[in-house]
C-alpha cells in the first residue's frame, strides 16, 4: 500500500533548480534511504515533503492526501514526523516538554482552558504526561526526563529527539542525517535503535544518510539523487555496485570496485 | 497648478533631502554591524547643537571683521565634524564595542544604542534647559525664481549636499579597499578578523563618516528650520529610520531613496491634508510598505536554513 | 493549588492587602505613598504584559506604550460616558453610582479592544522579525499616538480628562480606595493569568518559538496562531494597565503613551531578565520606585535611568534574574509555589 506518492516534484530556488522531476513511491511500513553527494537536494526534498517549502511543480500525496502547499504543522497533524542534521531540541526546556510539545496540535483543549483550568484541561495534560513519560520510558530515557537538552550526551539528544518526532505517533518518520556527529559506538547503537523502532512501531522510516554503514545495513530500498535528479534506485547490493553511483561519489577516477 | 506641483517637488526634495542624509547614516552602521544605531538621530541633534554654539561664538567674538557667511560655514562646518565624529567614536569604543567583541547578542546593542539615544537627549535638555533655540543666520538667502516657482540658494545647497553624499559613499563602499571591508564584515564578522582585516578600524572609520554626515545634516537643518529642540533628533531620527528601512536598510541607494520617498509622501500629505495628519499618514503608509515587503525595495532578505 | 503551604501564602497576602486597604481607607497612608504603590501595581501589569512578547516569546516589541494608550483612551472614554456629565461627552448614560460594579468591566473592556489593537503587530509579525519587528511595532505606536493627538473628539493632542469624576461617582456611594482596590485586584489577576498559561503545555508552544521557531512549526505548533495570542495577551493586559493608569491619574493625553513610556516597559524587562515572571515584577517594583526616588533630579532622572540599563547590558545582559524565577534562588520558596 502506497504511503507516500511523489510525481514530478520539482523545486526552483530563482534560477536555481534545487530538485527535478522527482519520483517517488514509498510502501506503508518500509525503510527507506535517500543518499547523495552534499547538496544534492536531498534536505530540500524532506522540507517540501514537510511542508516547509512549496514545490513549484508536481504533486506530494501523503496517505491519500495532497499536502504540497500545506503549513508544516498541519502536515505534522497528518501524520508526519521529522529529526534534523543539526538536532533541533529546545535546549532551555526540559526533556518530558520537548516530548509534549510535540503533540501540540492534539492538546484537546482550546485555549482559554489553560486560564480556567477545567477538568477537561487537566484531563489532557495528565493524558500528554503519562504518554510522554509513557515513550521516554520505551527508550529507556524516563531518568533524564527533566534534564536539559544541552546538558546531556550527543548521543541521547539524538535518541530524545527522535522519541519527539515519533510521540505525535506519525506514520512517516524522516530522519535527516540521524548519524551526524556521532562517534562510531554511537552510530552502532543508533542503527540497533533505528532497527528497534522499524520492527516496534507501526510506522514506515526514510532517511537521509551519508555514513554507508547505516544506509547499507538498515535500508531495504535506497534512492540516489545528484544536482536535484534521481540517478539510481535499488536495493543496497544493486547501489553499491551501481556505476553511476560510484561516480558520483567517488568521481570518474574512482575504479575501486571494479 | 503646475506651480504649486513645482513648488512642492522642491519643498519634497529639500525635505527629503535631510531623511536621506541621516537614512544614509544609520544604513552605513546597519551595512557593517547589523547594528541599528537608535541613536544616529540624536547625534544629528547634537550636531545641531554644537554647530548652533560654535556659530554663535564666531559670531560673537570675530564679528568685527565682518566675516562673510560662507566663510563662518566653512570654518563651523569641519569642526562641528570633527566633534561629532570624535561622539561617535566614543560610543561606539565604550557602549558598543565592548559588546562586540563579547558576541553578545545583537538585541542588547540595540537596547544600549536606545538608551544612548535617550542620555543624549536629556543630558542636553539638562545643559541648555528646556527653552527652544535659534540657529543664527550666517548666510544671506538668495532667491531665485523661475516663473512662479521659487527655490532659495539655501535649498539647493541641501540638495546637492545629500547627492553629493550619496555619491561619496556609493563610491567609497562599492570602488574603495575599505568599502570592501565593511561589506565583508557584514557579511561575517567572525571570519573576517582571520583575514587580516582590522574589524575595529574599519567600525571607526565607518562611525567617522556616518557621525560627519548627521553633522553635514545637523548644521543645514539648524540653518533650514533654525529652531532647535533636544527632541529634534528623535522624531526625524525614527522618521528617517523607517524610511531607511523601507528603502530597504543596508543597501545605501535603498536608504538614499527611502529619505526622498518619506519626503515626498509628507509634502504631498500637507498640500493635500491638514498638516496634522502628515505624521499619521506618513508612518500608515510606511507601515503597510513594510508589510508588504520586510526587506524595503531594495534590501535583500535572509533566509534560515533548515 | 491544592497544597496548605500556597493556599497560607495566598491567605498571607490577602490580608496584607486587606490591611492596606483598610488603612488607606481611614487615612493613614498618606496619598502620596497610596500613589505610588498603585503606580507601581500598573507597571507591574505593563510589564509582565511585555515580558510576554519580548520574553517568553523573545521577539522584540518596541512600541508597547501604544496598546497602554489605546486601553487608557477607551475605557476612559466609556466611563466619563456612561458614569459623569462631560463637556465633551454630554450627560452620564448610567447612573452614576453603578460606576461601583461596572468599573471592573470598563477596564477589561479597554483591555479587549487593546488586545485587538495588537493585532496590528500580530499579522506582520508571521513574515518579520527581529529588526524589522521591531520597526512595525514603533511605527504602530507612532500611528497610534498620532492618530489620537488628531482626534478632537476625545480632546486631540490637549487630552481628555473626566475620569476623576467616575472615581468621585464610586467614592459618593461609599468611600472606600476603589483605585488601590482594583489595581491591587488587577495584578493578581495578571500574574495568575500569565503564570497559568505558561505553565501549560499549550502556553509552552510559545517558548519554542522562542528557542526555535522552525522546529516549533515542524512539530506541529501553530506558530501563527500562536503569534496571535501572544500579541493579544499582551497588548490587551497593557490596555488594561492603561485603563487603570488612565484613572488613578485622572488625565490622559497622547505623548504621555510614546515611545518614551515604551522604553520605560523595555527597561523594566530588560532590567529582570527575559524568562523571569518575578523578575519582571521585582524590576517593576524596583523601577517605580527609582523614578519617585529620582523625581527631585527630573532631567537627570532620564540620564541615570537609561545609564543602569547600559550598565545592565555591559555587565549582566541577562538581567537581573536571566531566565530564573524567584523559586530558583531561594529554594525554600519552592514549597509555597511553583512556576514550572
Amino acid at each position: 500500500m502506497s504511503l507516500v506518492k511523489i510525481t514530478d516534484l520539482t523545486q526552483r530556488f530563482g534560477g536555481l533548480t534545487a530538485v527535478s522531476d522527482l519520483q517517488v513511491d514509498l510502501e506503508e511500513g518500509g525503510l527507506y534511504g535517500l543518499i547523495g553527494p552534499n547538496g544534492a537536494g536531498k534536505t530540500t526534498i524532506f522540507n517540501m515533503v514537510s511542508g516547509f517549502y512549496t514545490p513549484t511543480e508536481g504533486t506530494i500525496n501523503f496517505d491519500g492526501n495532497v499536502i504540497n502547499g500545506k503549513k508544516p504543522h498541519s502536515v505534522t497533524a497528518l501524520g508526519i514526523g521529522r529529526t534534523f542534521q543539526n538536532i533541533r531540541l529546545w535546549h532551555d526546556m526540559t526533556v518530558l516538554d520537548n516530548i509534549r510539545l510535540s503533540q501540540h496540535y492534539h492538546l484537546g483543549y482550546s485555549v482559554f482552558e489553560p486560564f480556567l483550568r477545567t477538568k477537561n484541561y487537566f484531563k489532557n495534560e495528565k493524558r500528554i504526561e503519562d504518554k510522554s513519560m509513557e515513550l521516554l520510558g520505551v527508550f529507556n530515557l524516563q531518568d533524564i526526563a527533566h534534564e536539559y537538552p544541552k546538558n546531556l550526551p550527543y548521543g541521547i539528544q539524538r535518541r530524545v529527539e527522535i522519541a519527539r518526532a515519533l510521540a505525535a505517533e506519525p506514520k512517516l518518520l524522516l530522519l535527516d542525517e540521524p548519524a551526524a556527529g556521532l562517534s562510531s559506538a554511537d552510530v552502532v547503537d543508533l542503527i540497533d535503535h533505528i532497527r528497534w523502532i522499524h520492527d516496534n512501531f507501526d510506522i514506515t522510516i526514510w532517511m537521509i544518510e551519508h555514513q554507508m554503514e547505516v544506509i547499507m545495513n538498515l535500508c531495504q530500498y535506497i534512492k540516489v539523487i545528484d544536482f536535484g535528479k534521481t540517478i539510481a534506485e535499488g536495493t543496497p547490493d544493486e547501489i553499491q555496485k551501481n556505476p553511476q553511483v560510484i561516480k558520483a561519489y567517488l568521481g570518474d577516477e574512482g575504479d575501486i570496485y571494479a | 497648478m503646475l506651480t504649486t506641483l513645482l513648488q512642492n517637488i522642491i519643498n519634497a526634495l529639500q525635505w527629503g533631502s535631510f531623511y536621506s542624509m541621516i537614512a544614509l547614516g544609520y544604513c552605513l552602521v546597519y551595512g557593517v554591524l547589523r547594528l541599528i544605531n537608535f541613536a544616529h538621530g540624536d547625534i544629528f541633534m547634537v550636531a545641531a547643537y554644537i554647530g548652533f554654539v560654535i556659530v554663535g561664538f564666531l559670531l560673537k567674538f570675530i564679528t568685527g571683521s565682518g566675516m562673510s557667511g560662507w566663510l563662518i560655514l566653512a570654518i563651523t562646518l569641519p569642526i562641528t565634524m570633527f566633534l561629532t565624529s570624535l561622539l561617535g567614536v566614543f560610543i561606539e569604543r565604550v557602549a558598543y564595542r565592548p559588546l562586540r567583541e563579547k558576541g553578545a547578542h545583537r538585541l542588547y546593542v540595540v537596547i544600549t544604542a536606545l538608551m544612548v539615544g535617550l542620555i543624549l537627549e536629556n543630558g542636553n535638555l539638562a545643559v541648555f534647559g528646556a527653552s527652544n533655540r535659534k540657529f543664527p543666520e550666517i548666510i544671506d538667502k538668495a532667491v531665485y525664481t523661475f516663473g512662479n516657482v521659487r527655490i532659495t540658494n539655501l535649498k539647493i545647497l541641501v540638495i546637492v549636499a545629500a547627492i553629493v553624499t550619496f555619491i561619496f559613499l556609493q563610491t567609497v563602499v562599492n570602488r574603495s579597499k575599505i568599502g570592501m571591508a565593511m561589506r565583508a564584515i557584514s557579511y561575517d564578522k567572525f571570519g573576517i578578523p582571520l583575514m587580516g582585516i582590522p574589524v575595529n578600524k574599519v567600525v571607526v572609520f565607518t562611525f567617522i563618516v556616518g557621525s560627519s554626515l548627521a553633522a553635514v545634516a545637523g548644521i543645514l537643518f539648524g540653518m533650514s528650520y533654525p529652531v532647535l529642540d533636544p527632541y529634534m533628533g528623535m522624531i526625524i531620527g525614527w522618521k528617517a529610520f523607517i524610511a531607511a528601512v523601507v528603502g530597504g536598510i543596508g543597501d545605501i541607494k535603498g536608504a538614499f531613496l527611502g529619505g526622498f520617498m518619506l519626503g515626498f509622501i509628507e509634502i504631498l500629505v500637507v498640500s493635500f491634508f491638514s498638516s496634522n495628519l502628515k505624521d499619521l499618514i506618513a508612518f500608515t503608509i510606511l507601515l503597510i510598505i513594510l508589510v508588504i515587503k520586510p526587506t524595503g525595495f531594495f534590501g535583500v532578505a535572509k533566509s534560515t536554513k533548515i | 493549588m491544592g497544597n496548605f503551604q500556597q493556599k497560607s501564602l495566598f491567605t498571607g497576602g490577602g490580608i496584607v492587602f486587606a490591611l492596606l486597604l483598610v488603612l488607606a481607607k481611614f487615612g493613614m497612608i498618606d496619598l502620596y505613598v497610596q500613589s505610588v504603590i498603585m503606580f507601581i501595581g500598573i507597571n507591574i501589569i505593563f510589564a509582565t504584559s511585555l515580558s510576554i512578547v519580548n520574553g517568553y516569546m523573545g521577539e522584540f516589541s518596541c512600541g508597547h506604550a501604544g496598546f497602554m494608550a489605546v486601553g487608557a483612551y477607551v475605557s476612559s472614554v466609556l466611563s466619563v460616558l456612561l458614569f459623569t456629565e462631560n463637556s465633551l461627552l454630554g450627560g452620564s448614560l448610567l447612573p452614576p453610582s453603578s460606576a461601583i460594579f461596572l468599573f471592573p468591566f470598563i477596564i477589561l473592556i479597554g483591555g479587549v479592544v487593546a488586545a485587538f489593537a495588537g493585532l496590528l503587530v500580530a499579522f506582520p509579525s508571521f513574515k518579520t522579525r527581529d529588526d524589522y519587528l521591531a520597526i512595525i511595532t514603533i511605527a504602530v505606536n507612532f500611528i497610534i499616538v498620532t492618530a489620537l493627538n488628531n482626534m478632537a473628539f476625545v480632546g486631540g493632542s490637549r487630552g481628555f480628562m473626566g475620569m476623576k469624576k467616575v472615581v468621585y461617582a464610586m467614592t459618593d456611594v461609599v468611600k472606600l480606595p476603589y483605585m488601590l482596590f482594583w489595581v491591587g485586584t488587577f495584578v493578581v489577576l495578571t500574574i495568575f493569568l500569565i503564570r497559568r498559561f505558561f505553565t501549560s503545555t499549550y502556553g509552552k508552544g510559545i517558548i519554542a518559538i522562542k528557542q526555535d521557531e522552525v522546529a516549533a512549526e515542524i512539530m506541529s505548533v501553530d506558530t501563527n496562531k500562536m503569534k496571535i495570542i501572544a500579541f493579544m495577551f499582551s497588548s490587551g493586559l497593557a490596555g488594561i494597565s492603561g485603563g487603570l493608569f488612565a484613572h488613578v491619574i485622572g488625565y490622559v493625553n497622547p505623548s504621555s503613551f510614546s515611545i518614551l513610556k515604551s522604553t520605560e516597559a523595555l527597561v523594566m524587562v530588560y532590567l529582570a531578565g527575559m524568562g523571569s515572571l518575578s523578575g519582571s515584577v521585582i524590576s517593576a517594583i524596583l523601577f517605580t520606585i527609582l523614578l519617585e526616588i529620582l523625581r527631585p533630579f527630573a532631567i537627570l532622572k532620564w540620564v541615570i535611568i537609561p545609564l543602569i540599563l547600559i550598565l545592565v547590558m555591559q555587565f549582566r545582559p541577562e538581567g537581573l534574574m536571566g531566565d530564573k524565577e524567584l523559586p530558583d534562588l531561594f529554594p525554600k520558596l519552592k514549597k509555597y509555589y511553583k512556576f514550572k
